[in-house]
Parts: C-alpha cells; sequence; structure tokens
C-alpha cells in the first residue's frame, strides 16, 4: 500500500496543554503519512478539538512537538503554517457569513490571489487576472462539493450541512499536505454524510493526508488508516480499525457509551 | 450584460457630481457640496477600515489634522508646492498609522475605540499647545494652491466655489475607484473574511495583524488627503479639524449611511453636510432634530441608509 511507504507529513510528539488545572491534552503523539487518513475518536470533552486547536497554531502547547513535512512548527502561527500546507475545519463552524459562498472559498485561495497592494488598489491586469483565475477554480471546488449553485447565495443563510461542506471546499482551496477535519459530518443527514465520506477518501487519494475526528463510528471505522483514541486528554488506545474497534478500554471509555447512549452530541 | 456592482456605483457617483451643479442656484451651494465631497473621501476610508475590517477608530480626525496641518506648515517651513505638502502630509499619516496600529489594532472592539480616541486627542493637543509652530488655537494661514489660477491661465476660468468642488469631486471618485477596486480583490477580501472571523481568516493563509494594519494606514492617508484639500480650500487651518467631534463625526457618517458600502457611506456624509444647513429652518431645535434622524435611521435602518433601503426594496420585489 502506498500509505505504508514514504515519509510522514506530520509527526505529533508528547503533545500536552492545561487549562487552569485541567490536563486538557496530555502526552498525545502519532504520525501521519501522505494518502493517510488518522482518525482521532474518544468521548466528549476528550481533548479532540483542543489537539487540532495546538497542531494548527490557535493554542500554544505547553509540552512536545508537532513537525510538519520535516520542520518543526511547534505553536506557529496559522497563517504560517497555512503556506506550509496546513489547513483545517472547524467542529463549530468559522465561515464568513457576510461573504457569499462562492467569495468563502475564492477567500481560501487567497495566498494564491495575493499580490502587491498598489496592484489590487490600481486594478492592475495583473491582479485583474489573478481573481478570475481562483474564481474559476473557487467554482470548481464549489461543484465539487455539490454547492455550485448555491455560489452567489450569502453564506450566513446555508443549511448547516451545507456549511460544513462550505468550510471543506474552502479548506481544500490551500491544496493542503494536511487537512484537519473536525467532525465534518456533524449534524448532517444520511446523504450529506455519504457525501462527506466519498469526498473525504477521494481527497486522501490524492496524496493529502488527513487528520479527522468523527463521531459517526461506522464512517471511522470505514474509512480510516489508522485510530488514535483519546480519553480525558489521554491516548488509551491506539491502532487500525479492528483492533481498536476489540480493545476493551476503548469500548469501555468510548464505544460503550456510543451504544448504551446512542449518540454522543458535540 | 449585466454593469458590475463597482461600475454601477462610480456611475451613479459620477452622474451626481455631473449633474448637482445643474441646481446650484449660487456659489453658496458649490461650497457646501465641496464639503460634502470632502467628507465623502474621508468616509472611504472609515469605509475601508470599519466598514470591510471591522475595526473601529474614534482618532481619525488626527490624521485629517496631521494632513492639514501639513498644508499649513511644510509651504512655510520647508518651502514646499502646497499640492507636495499633501503628499507629504499623506505620507506621515501612513507612518504614524504604521507605528500607532502596531500596537492598537491588538485591541478589539471599544478597547480600540478608546485607544484610538485617545491617539486623536493627543494629536489636537499637540496642534493647540505647539503654538509657536502651530499657532495654537487661531490656528494659521494656508498657502493657495496655485492650481486655480494656473487653469485661468490656460482659459478655464473656475470660481473659487466651483473650483473646489471639481477637486474634492474628483478626489472623492478616485477614493471610491480604488475602494471599490480593492473590494474585488485578494486584499479586500482579506479584510472582509478577518471581520467575520480572525480565525478562519488566520486558517487560510491571511496574516490577521498585517491585514488591519494596512486597512488602518489606508485608511489614515484617506483621512490625511481630505484634511489637506479641506485646509487648501479653507486658506486656514484650527485644531478643531482634529479634534475629537470630527472623529465622531466621520464614523457617524459612515455609519448613519451605510459603513459597509462606499456609495452608502458617501451618501451619509452628504446627509449630515446637508441636514444640519436645512434644519437651520427649526431653529433653535436644529440639533434635537438632527438627533432624532439619526436614531431613527439606526433603529429602523440598521446598516445604515444606502444598504438598509436598498434591502427593504429588494425585500418588496421578491
Ligand atoms: N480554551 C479553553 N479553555 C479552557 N478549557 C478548555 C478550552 N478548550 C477546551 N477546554 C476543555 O478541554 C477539554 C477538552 O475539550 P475539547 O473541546 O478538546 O474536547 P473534544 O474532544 O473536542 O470534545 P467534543 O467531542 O465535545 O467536541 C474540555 O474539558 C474542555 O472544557
Ligand atoms: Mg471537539
Amino acid at each position: 500500500m502506498s500509505t505504508e511507504t514514504g515519509r510522514p507529513l506530520l509527526v505529533v510528539e508528547g503533545l500536552g496543554i492545561v487549562f487552569g488545572g485541567l490536563r486538557a491534552v496530555h502526552d498525545v503523539g502519532f504520525a501521519l503519512k501522505p494518502g493517510e487518513i488518522v482518525s482521532i475518536i474518544g468521548p466528549n470533552g476528550a481533548g479532540k478539538t483542543t489537539l487540532f486547536n495546538m497542531i494548527s497554531g490557535l493554542y500554544m502547547p505547553a509540552s512536545g512537538s508537532v513537525r510538519l513535512d520535516g520542520e518543526v512548527v511547534t505553536g506557529m502561527a496559522s497563517h504560517l503554517l497555512a503556506r506550509r500546507g496546513l489547513s483545517r475545519t472547524f467542529q463549530n463552524l468559522q465561515i464568513f457569513p457576510a461573504m457569499s459562498v462562492l467569495e468563502n472559498v475564492m477567500s481560501g485561495f487567497h495566498l494564491k490571489e495575493k499580490g502587491s497592494l498598489f496592484a489590487d488598489l490600481l486594478n492592475w491586469p495583473t491582479a485583474r487576472s489573478r481573481t478570475r483565475a481562483i474564481e474559476a477554480a473557487a467554482r470548481a471546488l464549489l461543484a465539487r462539493v455539490g454547492l455550485e449553485r448555491a455560489a452567489e447565495r450569502e453564506a450566513g443563510a446555508l443549511s448547516y450541512g451545507s456549511l460544513k461542506r462550505l468550510e471543506i471546499a474552502r479548506a481544500l482551496a490551500l491544496s493542503p499536505k494536511v487537512l484537519l477535519l473536525d467532525e465534518p459530518a456533524a449534524g448532517c443527514n444520511a446523504t450529506e454524510t455519504e457525501e462527506i465520506d466519498r469526498l473525504i477518501e477521494e481527497i486522501a487519494h490524492e496524496g493529502t493526508a488527513i487528520l479527522l475526528v468523527e463521531h459517526d463510528m461506522k464512517m471511522v471505522m470505514r474509512i480510516s488508516n489508522h485510530i488514535v483514541v483519546l480519553d480525558h486528554g489521554e491516548k488509551i488506545a491506539e491502532g487500525d480499525p479492528a483492533t481498536v474497534s476489540r480493545d476493551p478500554r476503548v469500548i469501555e471509555a468510548y464505544l460503550g457509551v456510543q451504544q448504551e447512549g446512542s449518540h454522543a452530541g458535540g | 450584460m449585466r454593469l458590475s456592482h463597482k461600475y454601477s456605483a462610480l456611475l451613479v457617483l459620477l452622474a451626481v457630481v455631473a449633474v448637482a451643479p445643474l441646481f446650484f442656484p449660487s456659489s453658496y451651494y458649490y461650497r457646501v457640496a465641496s464639503l460634502v465631497c470632502v467628507n465623502g473621501l474621508a468616509v472611504i476610508g472609515i469605509v475601508i477600515l470599519t466598514g470591510y475590517a471591522g475595526q473601529i477608530s474614534l482618532g481619525h480626525a488626527g490624521f485629517a489634522g496631521i494632513g492639514a496641518y501639513a498644508c499649513a506648515l511644510a509651504p512655510v517651513h520647508l518651502g514646499l508646492h502646497p499640492g507636495a505638502a499633501l503628499v507629504l502630509g499623506a505620507l506621515v499619516s501612513a507612518g504614524l498609522a504604521f507605528l500607532v496600529g502596531r500596537p492598537i489594532l491588538r485591541l478589539k472592539g471599544y478597547y480600540l475605540g478608546v485607544a484610538s480616541l485617545g491617539f486623536g486627542i493627543l494629536v489636537s493637543m499637540v496642534l493647540t499647545n505647539e503654538s509657536a509652530i502651530t499657532g495654537g488655537p487661531d490656528g494659521m494661514q494656508v498657502a493657495d494652491l496655485g492650481l486655480r489660477g494656473w487653469l485661468a491661465g490656460i482659459g478655464l476660468r473656475l470660481t473659487t466655489g466651483q473650483f473646489w468642488y471639481f477637486v474634492n469631486a474628483l478626489a472623492m471618485l478616485i477614493g471610491a475607484w480604488l475602494a471599490l477596486n480593492l473590494n474585488e480583490r485578494a486584499t479586500g477580501r482579506a479584510l472582509r473574511a478577518l471581520h467575520g472571523s480572525e480565525t478562519a481568516a488566520a486558517t487560510v493563509g491571511i496574516d490577521v495583524a498585517r491585514a488591519k494594519l494596512s486597512a488602518f494606514v489606508i485608511s489614515a492617508v484617506y483621512a490625511s488627503v481630505a484634511g489637506s484639500l479641506l485646509a487648501l480650500q479653507n486658506r486656514l487651518v484650527t485644531p478643531d479639524i482634529a479634534g475629537y467631534m470630527h472623529s465622531i463625526e466621520m464614523v457617524t457618517m459612515a455609519v448613519l449611511g451605510g459603513v459597509g458600502s462606499v456609495l452608502g457611506a458617501i451618501f451619509g456624509a452628504a446627509v449630515l453636510t446637508l441636514l444640519p444647513q436645512v434644519l437651520t429652518a427649526f431653529d433653535q431645535y436644529e440639533q434635537i432634530a438632527l438627533g432624532l434622524i439619526m436614531m431613527l435611521v439606526m433603529i429602523y435602518l440598521r446598516q445604515g441608509i444606502v444598504p438598509g433601503l436598498l434591502a427593504l426594496i429588494r425585500g418588496r420585489g421578491t
């Protein structure tokens, strides 16, 4: 398998953070290779989003390190990580509500569109043609996530499921090497979940390394190459889907809860 | 073919500027209209800073003061042509905005409001107290731009009122064109993005701190040039131009007309420049009427007059 070869794109080692005495994440590590899908699972409050926030530069880790494509990027600002090929979506949605759907995705191309300030102010042909090119690319991405017909609508007016896909489209606009998806299927219906499921596999197939947080266990078990299980901020198990789903600690801490309480929110 | 938002806005502006003089019964109207244009220019800067980027400044009159006093001082002390003094003022304002913006733009919301207010007060204090250089509260004379005489020399005779109306209108049109260009390109979109979500903006690679700073610097240049034009037109400057009332006036104009839209903000500038003239009919109730109108607009047309009315019309249409 191609996923078994190649050097890792993202290496996380001993990552930890404390919030006012609470060890939200403690000593978590794993590696992610090109084209690989690694999932982080765990009950609500396990520290999954916090882990994402540390990797993507929103939180400064108290300990540990993050390496992206060989470079140490621990605690580096988000916009610098974006330049290095790391992109993400958010569990609680972070869209630009007053912009059109198309412009939301065009924003994802910022680094490719950006020229000099004066070229933008003076409407130079170079700036115009860059905008035209990224508009076409943004429309293509919208088509890919099934939102091409909503392109001109104001993003704030879209349904939750559509916004989830819009965020994925915007994240893809960066052509990321590593993509972090925080509960991309949360709040989506069965059809939408299936579409997102297919999309994630497609993206991975193109060589992007994907780190996934998702409560939909069917999806996680089907598409993950590797699963890391968190509970109370600590890694309690990891392995391929079959191994993890048989692990007694996992069943106790997470899957057991799932079976009894049916849905985990979040 | 459908005209883009940008060109329809510019055409509307151009048409109004060109047609308005047909309805001016006296030179006094040219004078008022030229004030509308110069205020319009200043508020376009507020649109970029507040409408696009969502950052508030209650100290932008400070930059208008710098622009104005550059035109008063540089010809005297540096022997510069008043036109070159305008450019110098803009450069000084940009540099100062760069230095001041860096620390204060880390603040958000009303913290930023108060910090910027402080900056504005500081500038007006310096202009008031350094009376040996600035003439203190009485202000100082400003040299003639000389352009009107030159135009007369080549056969284009304009009254002072006409001349300043056309100069300021041209400046406002250029200012509008630049701001509307910015809006369609990566820089403007980045500002609107960070307005919506700083976290998401950073995630797509936008350097949020730098983007805010560039909006601050650009808007400072708008205020500075507007201040310079005002000084050159009046041939006199006083520290009032940098006072906090002037800062608040700029923000109020923009918000009243529609801070998210260039056309809206200019409309707001027109309304607040013209209303006091119209309301003098109400005699001592002038200020009350003005305050009441502002409150009613904000209650019923929260996005501002122009975007608010457009939304109403569209809502009817569908
Ligand atoms: N900024 C913060 N300040 C203080 N505590 C925080 C902060 N962010 C997260 N926490 C705490 O850290 C713990 C982990 O939260 P986190 O959001 O990472 O969980 P999660 O695994 O993503 O949960 P969910 O499945 O509900 O999304 C929680 O107890 C949470 O309250
Ligand atoms: Mg979470």
